[in-house]
């Protein structure tokens, strides 16, 4: 998950769809999420390259909508609903998780294990 | 560095250091009969003539002669004031030396340029006495301004004397193969001051014998005023011009890879190579012969390389080049193993030294516990009567129980032609007078000191050294000279870069731009 830049990133994305669950009176997804371009990259566990400055899934709650929709420790968020990941600050991507009027969190997320999945299916055939 | 050869400016020394001037002889002439004793060379040069320095009109002696590196440093030339007799003299002196190979044909230069001196101190007191002299009666009578321009011409005078003998008249440390350059320029310069300043003076002022006194003293007191000039110029091309480094000499002992570097200002090569070799007394380990053989069992076993057996055909030459081409192929494959021979016997070396050197430290330890010092107050003390000794004697008694630890530590250590039984037990005196501890006293052979630390030991007549380079020796410095300077057994091996041009740039930081913040890394739960 290296990038350049400059030059498009490309990765191997899968598809989560999330449904907000109501919590009292707030909607919650069920799980925390670190990084940002206005956050220090090389405190996060999960990334392998310490300079990426991606928002990166770091809990997520159990039994929480996140979990049963297939969202995995350490994930790294491309895009919600539309809306770029890759190059927001941490609080732009707050509010893009938490509007209210919004029910569903349609995320592309990508992680190693999918590209690894890619390439040996890829070399099966 | 040729600061102290005397030269030109000699000419400035005058009557008042006369008597300081014999004194100054008659110590030199005894402390150049001492000189086989002496190991600093450098004031015993025998010269008579004041300020022995410089300019030995020998110059272009070469080295075979065995006079000592150590001694006048004159630099070749200094009579360059009759330029056409200088090859006369040249050649006077060589026969004079090939006669009397000690020290005649060296005063040449010195004599010539301190009676030019002398004569150029005199004049403007003969410009004053001689109207005195000669027409006193038809002098107009001058009073106040005269006396104005006498105070000032005696003060001008006395610090031209002072500071001719600070700059000047101080012996010569080396002697130069070829002329010094600036120094024969000063030389000739003052010599024609002199000459047209008397030139003038005779046609004008004697000849018509002239009546303005005061005219006569104002051009005594431009004439002082002329040489105190020269004396700046001698200042600043003799003294000050090479102090600014620009250039750095790397210097490599050609026997055992010693190795420094030196900065230097602009000199040409010869000045370069005694200013070298001033530092080299002083910041090189000595040269030790016996240390630079690998030891036998590793070179032996390189020795033994094939035998190769022609078969037939043994006066072929083509036979033997490649014969001789199938050892070396056969024995560099070969050398492979003794690589790990040198290992192997250089850490058993290594581990006798520290062996030997632990034995001799505790012996020596030991051994000054056995004396103390004795107090001003127990002296009189009739309680214990202990026999009481002066620094000699305390030395011999306990030089007996490190003495062999010493001696064997000096021949694993390959230094004992260095030190003589004498010598050691005279820096123990010496440690023990100045209250030196253990340590102290053997850091004198624990480690190889400087060249100059040995020079007692080492015969001390003739530190001759051979400048050897592709270039003349009066040229300037420049980038990629090499020379090498060479002595009987090994040779130094300089080489000449430039030091680099610095552009220095300036950055201006706000003191109130240092500013810091948090690193961020917050988690937020959605």
């Amino acid at each position: 998950m290296s990038f350049i830049p400059g030059q498009p990133v490309s990765a191997v994305v899968q598809r989560i769809e999330i449904h907000k669950l109501y919590e009292g009176d707030n909607l919650i997804l069920g799980f925390s999420i670190g990084g940002g371009i206005d956050q220090d990259p090389t405190q996060n566990p999960f990334s392998e390259d310490k300079t990426d400055k991606g928002i990166y899934v770091t809990r997520v709650s159990k039994g929480g909508p996140a979990e049963v929709a297939g969202l995995r420790l350490g994930d790294k968020i491309m895009q919600v609903n539309g809306w770029d990941m890759t190059m927001v600050t941490h609080d732009q991507a707050r509010k893009k998780l938490t509007k209210k009027n919004e029910d569903v969190v349609r995320l592309l997320v990508t992680r190693k294990s999918l590209e690894e999945t890619v390439r040996q299916s890829m070399m099966q055939h | 560095m040729d600061n102290e050869s005397q030269y030109s400016g000699y000419s400035y020394k005058s009557s008042h250091s006369r008597s300081s001037r014999k004194h100054r002889e008659r110590r030199d002439r005894h402390r150049s009969k001492s000189r086989d004793g002496s190991s600093r060379g450098d004031k015993s040069v025998t010269i008579q003539a004041p300020g022995e320095p410089l300019l030995d009109a020998e110059s272009t002696r070469g080295d075979e002669r065995d006079d000592n590196w150590g001694e006048t440093t004159t630099v070749v030339t200094g009579t360059s004031e009759h330029s056409v007799s200088n090859e006369d003299l040249t050649r006077a002196s060589k026969e004079l030396e090939d006669s009397s190979p000690l020290e005649c044909g060296r005063f040449v230069g010195p004599v010539l340029s301190g009676v030019l001196g002398v004569f150029a101190l005199l004049t403007p007191l003969a410009f004053l006495l001689l109207p005195q002299l000669l027409w006193r009666d038809a002098l107009e009578p001058c009073g106040t301004p005269c006396e104005g321009l006498y105070v000032s011409l005696a003060f001008k005078m006395l610090v031209l004397l002072i500071s001719s003998w600070a700059l000047f008249l101080r012996p010569p440390r080396a002697t130069l193969p070829r002329f010094f350059v600036f120094r024969c320029l000063l030389m000739a310069l003052v010599f024609l001051f002199v000459a047209s300043y008397w030139l003038f003076y005779g046609v004008r002022v004697l000849e018509p014998r002239e009546r303005d006194y005061r005219g006569i003293v104002g051009y005594a007191v431009s004439l002082v005023d002329a040489l105190l000039f020269i004396q700046y110029l001698a200042l600043v091309l003799l003294e000050v011009r090479h102090l600014r480094p620009a250039f750095s000499l790397k210097v490599v002992r050609s026997t055992d890879g010693a190795s420094r570097f030196y900065s230097v200002g602009h000199l040409s090569i010869q000045r370069a190579a005694v200013w070298l070799l001033d530092h080299y007394y002083t910041d090189f380990p000595v040269y030790n012969p016996a240390l630079l053989n690998l030891p036998k069992s590793v070179l032996s076993k390189k020795m033994s390389g094939f035998k190769v057996y022609s078969l037939g055909e043994e006066n072929s030459t083509n036979n033997s080049t490649g014969q001789s081409r199938a050892m070396i192929a056969a024995a560099a494959r070969r050398r492979d193993n003794s690589h790990n021979e040198y290992y192997y016997e250089e850490a058993e070396m290594e581990r006798r030294v520290r062996k030997r050197k632990a034995r001799l430290v505790v012996a020596v330890e030991e051994a000054f516990t056995h004396i103390k010092r004795l107090q001003e107050d127990e002296a009189s003390s009739p309680k214990h009567p202990r026999e009481v000794m002066d620094p000699r004697e305390a030395a011999q008694a306990i030089f007996a129980p490190m003495a062999r630890a010493m001696q064997k530590y000096l021949r694993t250590t390959r230094q004992q032609p260095y030190h003589s039984m004498e010598s050691i037990i005279t820096h123990l005196q010496f440690c023990i007078t100045h209250n030196m501890t253990p340590k102290a006293f053997l850091e004198r052979y624990l480690a190889p000191g400087p060249t100059v630390q040995y020079q007692r030991e080492k015969a001390s007549r003739g530190r001759q050294w051979t400048l050897v380079s592709e270039e003349p020796v009066t040229s300037a410095l420049r980038q990629g000279q090499v020379f090498s300077l060479r002595r009987l057994d090994f040779s130094l091996v300089v080489t000449v870069t430039p030091l680099p041009f610095l552009t220095l740039g300036e950055e201006f930081i706000d003191p109130k731009s240092h500013r810091f913040v948090m690193r961020l890394q917050s988690e937020t739960s959605v």
